[in-house]
């Protein structure tokens, strides 16, 4: 078993989820989590909030880029699974599609393989 | 005139563990089977007594002031002892002049027995030998019922107690409450203990029902013990004993007449002991101050839902969000069955069916059982073969019996 991130994503700016959207998906998150620690295999989830900051390298700070975006990330889920292919079986369902958004699946890089890439020189 | 074997065995159930944690606390836990020898002899001279004379009015005060005597007997008969302990005892002891008189008033009974439930639910112990330990030393349970509940014989059990007690002394347990925030890493390992020892009681498959119903009511004291302390009265705690008062309400309306357990959907509910159901609201109230959402408080609730004798339609919803939440922060087997089944209940079989297969417990005969019911509300020819392949898997002779009837009644 390895682990792996479910990042999800929703539309942003103007197509921001609306209050009523959202009391109607808020509940379905739970009920799907919950489907994939009965099988053993959820490690831990946040939900982000809309608002943040955002620094940049010129030292400004702003209120974030949300409304320019098309997307921005919602929260993440650390999930156990044999491969990707099962991590992806694990995303069918999320209630995220329900409001436009979208699961990435990634692995974790390990300590090893970015001394490898350093060694590389990439 | 006789003694009555009951009161004797009630009465030693209710002090044993009162005196063993008040000597030992004078005596330090490395004297743990010391303190024991003190008590059981005590005890020993008293049945015989009362075998003559008869009960006397007061036992309680009769066996305490024999132990008191046995101890200062110990003081004058043992001089290593006293050359070894005593020094180091009248250090610690406000009147140096008697350090032998082991003070049996309410409040040292209670902070000497909350100081040892806090020494053996010590992280440094094995948690069997936990559950052995705490059932000897603060249950006051017997080796022989300790082998029954653990159905295994009384040499393991005096091996695991010896082992534990080693350990003690190796790992040099002091008798004393954990202080400032340690108190809180302590208190959640003295919880798991006792949810343990209510588990044992109330899921035991030990045919004797006495047996395990004693086990459920010393685990629900010893939570109630801790509610005497501010520091150990927390939400958590309450949400325990709630969890515990609720499972405790449904004793009498599980137990058939033939010593078979009678289903949740087939009880009696007129049976349901209201006085525990009411008491298990009171603590379920107390544990919702404070934001502190343990798996207690979660199993509190969901045993709460299944207390009210009227069935709400909201219910089963309201117990599948209890069960997610509770899986997100604790899976085990049997919270991920309990949440298909609520599932089931909530949504009917078909969506139940499909997250049930997914959970693959190949080897669970209550998952076999599970997915033979939803084969079986959907039609599906799959439920007898569900239903044979739980029967294989069953060890119990009652569990066998339900399958059987769920197999002839397809």
């Amino acid at each position: 078993m390895e682990e792996f991130a479910l990042v999800f994503r929703h539309l942003a700016g103007d197509n921001l989820p609306t209050p009523e959207q959202l009391k109607v998906n808020l509940p379905l998150w739970d009920d799907w989590a919950a489907g994939i620690a009965a099988q053993g295999k959820f490690v831990t989830t946040r939900r982000l909030a809309f608002g943040g900051k955002v620094l940049k390298a010129s030292g400004v700070v702003t209120d974030g880029p949300f409304v320019e975006v098309k997307e921005q990330l919602g929260g993440f889920m650390i999930v156990r699974a044999e491969n990707i292919d099962e991590a992806i079986t694990l995303a069918h369902g999320c209630p995220i599609f329900d409001i436009g958004g979208t699961v990435e699946v990634r692995s974790f890089a390990t300590t090893n393989q970015a001394i490898l890439a350093m060694e590389n020189g990439e | 005139m006789g003694n009555d074997p009951d009161i004797i065995t009630r009465l030693f159930r209710n002090e044993f563990s009162k005196m063993v944690a008040v000597i030992s606390n004078l005596f330090g836990l490395q004297h743990l089977d010391l303190a024991e020898d003190i008590v059981s002899e005590a005890f020993l001279q008293a049945t015989e007594s009362w075998n003559i004379k008869g009960m006397p009015d007061n036992p309680t005060a009769w066996l305490y002031s024999v132990a008191k005597h046995q101890t200062s007997h110990y003081f004058k008969r043992h001089k290593t002892f006293n050359r070894k302990i005593v020094p180091e005892l009248i250090t610690e002891q406000e009147d140096p002049a008697q350090p032998q008189d082991p003070d049996f008033s309410d409040g040292n009974i209670m902070d000497s027995q909350l100081k040892m439930l806090f020494a053996i639910c010590n992280p440094a112990i094995i948690s069997e030998a936990q559950i052995g330990l705490a059932l000897r030393i603060l249950c006051g349970f017997g080796i022989d019922e300790i082998a029954e509940a653990f159905l295994t014989n009384k040499e393991t059990i005096n091996k695991r107690l010896f082992r534990a007690k080693e350990k003690l002394r190796k790992e040099n347990v002091l008798l004393e409450m954990p202080r400032g925030p340690e108190i809180n890493n302590r208190l959640d390992n003295v919880l798991h203990i006792i949810y343990l020892l209510f588990n044992e009681g109330y899921y035991s498959t030990t045919k004797n029902e006495t047996l395990r119903k004693d086990l459920c009511v010393e685990a629900l004291h010893l939570g109630v013990l801790l509610t005497g302390l501010e520091t150990t009265n927390l939400p958590q705690t309450n949400a325990l004993i709630a969890l515990m008062c609720f499972h405790a309400s449904r004793f009498r309306a599980r137990q058939g007449g033939d010593r078979s357990l009678i289903l949740y959907e087939d009880q009696d509910k007129d049976l349901w002991d209201d006085e525990l159901i009411n008491k298990g609201d009171y603590f379920l109230a107390l544990s919702a101050r404070g934001p502190e959402m343990t798996s207690y408080h979660l199993e509190a609730r969901i045993a709460w839902w299944h207390c009210q004798k009227n069935d709400p339609p909201e219910k089963w919803g309201k117990i599948l969000q209890l069960y997610n939440q509770l899986l997100l922060i604790n899976y085990s087997p049997s919270v991920a069955l309990n949440r298909t089944y609520a599932l089931f209940k909530a949504k009917g079989a078909k969506p139940a069916l499909i997250e049930a297969l997914k959970l693959k417990l190949d080897n669970n005969h209550f998952y076999f059982t599970l997915l033979g019911e939803l084969y079986k509300n959907i039609g599906d020819k799959n439920a007898k073969a569900s239903f044979e392949k739980a029967y294989a898997l069953a060890t119990t002779y009652n569990d066998k019996e339900i399958l059987m009837r769920k197999i002839s009644g397809l």
